[in-house]
């Protein structure tokens, strides 16, 4: 069955040509270039109020870039109106359609296609087959739960064979369970039909674990776009190391050996390094925080928070900002809060931001 | 007015009785019992006095009053006036409120404030300032020399059948319903985003309004329509002073020649409005459609 739905989608590319939007007197989006390859997820992460929704409004036709094109398989798509635009949208609030079932929602887009009744409710049935809804097709949206009334907008969604599927928050208002789950739902089924998709967040662990390619927005720019792990491992400003994930900012100097000195350790600068002599600081990972007890070590645990597989230590120093440290749980236990500990960095390249 | 909203009347929740003495529940209960009783006797008393008076003749019962009350002189005409002014209002103040508000709240967000206090206006301003600025403005038309445009069209305006410048003057009067109605709907409703979502599926505008916006609104159309209604057949001022005869104005001048007859439509335009209401509660509470599909 969804060989047959898939069989249906050629994913198309999508690119973003030095797209701005201006609302009075803020800049929403500031030159925006962006490429989306055939059948890539990407997902826009950012803060709310850095473009990313503009962004995905302006693809949908919902709003109008003052400047820039939007090009969809290679044609611009700047003067077509949203109905015209042939993509499927799933919104962060509840979008269904009250007066119509779970079943005629789906249909909905078809029905405007003028297909065949019969063509169009076999369609809507397999879609809601693939979104796991079969049982509920005759309930009306008040008779669903949240995370069933979302899967019923992404079937909605598919069902016209959109060219491109824009997912605006489509998660932010589920309870976290049912959050995980439909989010890998989605990429499963988003792999299966290789549809284009844009997915916008702020929820970085969304993101990373769902997209091909993130693409990190502050302020109506993008910071950087790369696939999830080179986001984590090797981000490209000191923004992105901040927004994704957790980071310790430690205070460094830089030697002339282009190192950088950091407490008593010295390590490479993953990047450009600045000047010899420059204050900086250091962006480090939680993970990348050793931490062993020893009874004459200057950090103190003052918090250890249990989650699971890893437990994470709040380490304060005297004189100096707290740590942020993760380690494998079996190993925390003789780190209590109020053990005296020392504190090392992993040898590994680290990413240095200039103090102004 | 609950009865009237139907599904969104607040139902206050039962009170924690575990939690009160019970001497004090039982004098709780005797004062909501007294209230109500009150209550009753100040809505009921009125009613069966006017029903009571209807029907008696002295030394027995007549029935004579709502056995004769359709040949009464004037009744089908007024009545039938009342009803084609309530239609034509209804259908006049949706044509222009409907698209209005959808405008406000899909693309004007900010002039919702000043079209609320302009609907509004019309419960601050008397029905007879209204009247008589309607009446200076007639007396203008009327100065034109015959034959001018002016004049034709205040003649068409005040003479033709039914006069159209009553449903032009209800329209205002019912403005502030009808707005109150629909701007809840639309609060309600979340109706920006149901209209993108008809839009990006591929749906046109006249499309989207009449599949997905009127059905969605389809309560507080029907609650605004109501009340539209039941204000028009009953409103009596302005018919009154621009000198038209419909139901309200009727009723009083035939009650100088039968008070039985005329209390008797008093209370049956009473109970014709309830019978609306019910059937207006009943649509708006029967949800929605069958599957389509």
């Amino acid at each position: 069955m969804t060989a047959q739905v898939s069989s249906e989608f050629a994913g198309v590319a999508v690119e973003f040509e030095g797209v701005s939007k201006v609302f009075g007197a803020t800049r929403a989006l500031d030159g925006l270039d962006l490429e989306i390859a055939p059948g890539e997820l990407l997902a826009l992460l950012g803060p709310s109020g850095c473009g990313k929704t503009t962004a995905l409004r302006i693809l949908a036709g919902f709003e109008d870039a003052s400047s820039g094109a939007v090009l969809v398989d290679g044609h611009d798509v700047s003067r077509q109106p949203p109905n015209k635009r042939d993509m499927g949208m799933v919104f962060q609030s509840y979008s269904l359609f009250p007066t119509m079932t779970a079943v005629d929602n789906v249909a909905f887009g078809l029905r405007l296609r003028r297909r065949p009744a019969a063509d169009r409710r076999r369609r809507a049935e397999e879609l809601l087959d693939l979104v796991g809804l079969s049982p509920h097709a005759r309930k009306y949206p008040h008779q669903l739960s949240g995370g069933q009334q979302q899967r019923v907008a992404l079937a909605r969604a598919l069902a016209v064979t959109p060219r491109v599927l824009l997912l605006d928050e489509p998660l932010s208002a589920l309870d976290a369970k049912v959050r995980e789950q439909l989010r890998e739902e989605i990429r499963t089924i988003q792999l299966e039909l290789g549809v284009t998709t844009v997915f916008v967040t702020h929820d970085q662990e969304e993101a990373l674990s769902l997209a091909d390619r993130v693409g990190v927005m502050r302020d109506g720019r993008l910071e950087q776009v790369a696939p999830p792990a080179t986001l984590y491992d090797r981000p490209a400003t000191a923004f992105v190391a901040s927004f994704v994930g957790t980071t310790n900012e430690l205070p460094g100097s830089m030697e002339s050996s282009g190192r950088v000195r950091v407490g008593a350790q010295v390590l490479p600068v993953d990047g450009p390094a600045p000047a010899a002599g420059t204050s900086v600081a250091v962006l480090v990972r939680p993970e990348a925080v050793v931490v062993t007890p020893h009874p004459d070590g200057d950090a103190i645990v003052s918090v250890a928070t249990f989650r699971g597989a890893i437990t994470r230590l709040r380490l304060t120093r005297k004189g100096a900002a707290d740590v942020l440290a993760d380690l494998p749980s079996h190993r925390a236990a003789e780190l209590g809060a109020g053990t005296h500990a020392k504190v090392e960095l992993l040898e590994r390249p680290v990413v240095v931001r200039e103090l102004a | 007015m609950t009865a009237v909203v139907g599904d969104t009347a607040l139902s206050s929740p039962p009170l924690p009785e575990r939690t009160v003495p019970r001497g004090q529940r039982r004098r709780l209960r005797v004062g909501r019992g007294v209230v109500l009783i009150l209550a009753v006797l100040y809505f009921f008393g009125p009613l069966a006095a006017a029903f009571w008076f209807s029907i008696d003749e002295g030394n027995g019962l007549t029935w004579h009053a709502y056995t004769n009350f359709a040949q009464a002189p004037g009744f089908g005409s007024a009545a039938s006036l009342s009803l084609e002014l309530a239609a034509l209002t209804v259908v006049l103040s949706l044509l222009l409120m409907v698209p209005t508000l959808l405008l406000v709240h899909l693309r004007f967000p900010r002039v919702r404030t000043a079209v609320e206090l302009l609907s509004l206006l019309p419960l601050v301003v008397p029905p007879i300032v209204l009247v008589v600025g309607v009446s200076t403005v007639i007396g203008w038309g009327n100065a034109g020399s015959s034959g001018s445009f002016r004049s034709q069209l205040f003649n068409q305006l005040l003479n033709s059948s039914p006069p159209p410048i009553l449903p032009l003057e209800y329209v205002i009067l019912v403005l502030p319903f009808v707005f109150r109605s629909l701007d809840a709907g639309l609060r309600t409703s979340n109706t920006a985003t149901l209209v993108e979502a008809a839009r990006n599926l591929g749906a046109s505008w006249p499309t989207t309004v009449w599949r997905v916006v009127l059905p969605t609104l389809r309560t507080s159309l029907l609650n605004g329509s109501f009340l539209a209604f039941a204000l028009v057949l009953g409103e009596f001022t302005m018919a009154r002073l621009l000198q038209y005869q419909p139901f309200a104005v009727w009723l009083l001048q035939f009650g100088n020649t039968d008070g039985q007859l005329s209390v008797a439509l008093s209370l049956l335009s009473l109970l014709l409005t309830w019978a609306l209401l019910l059937v207006m509660t009943a649509i708006a509470g029967r949800g929605p459609r069958k599957a389509v599909v």
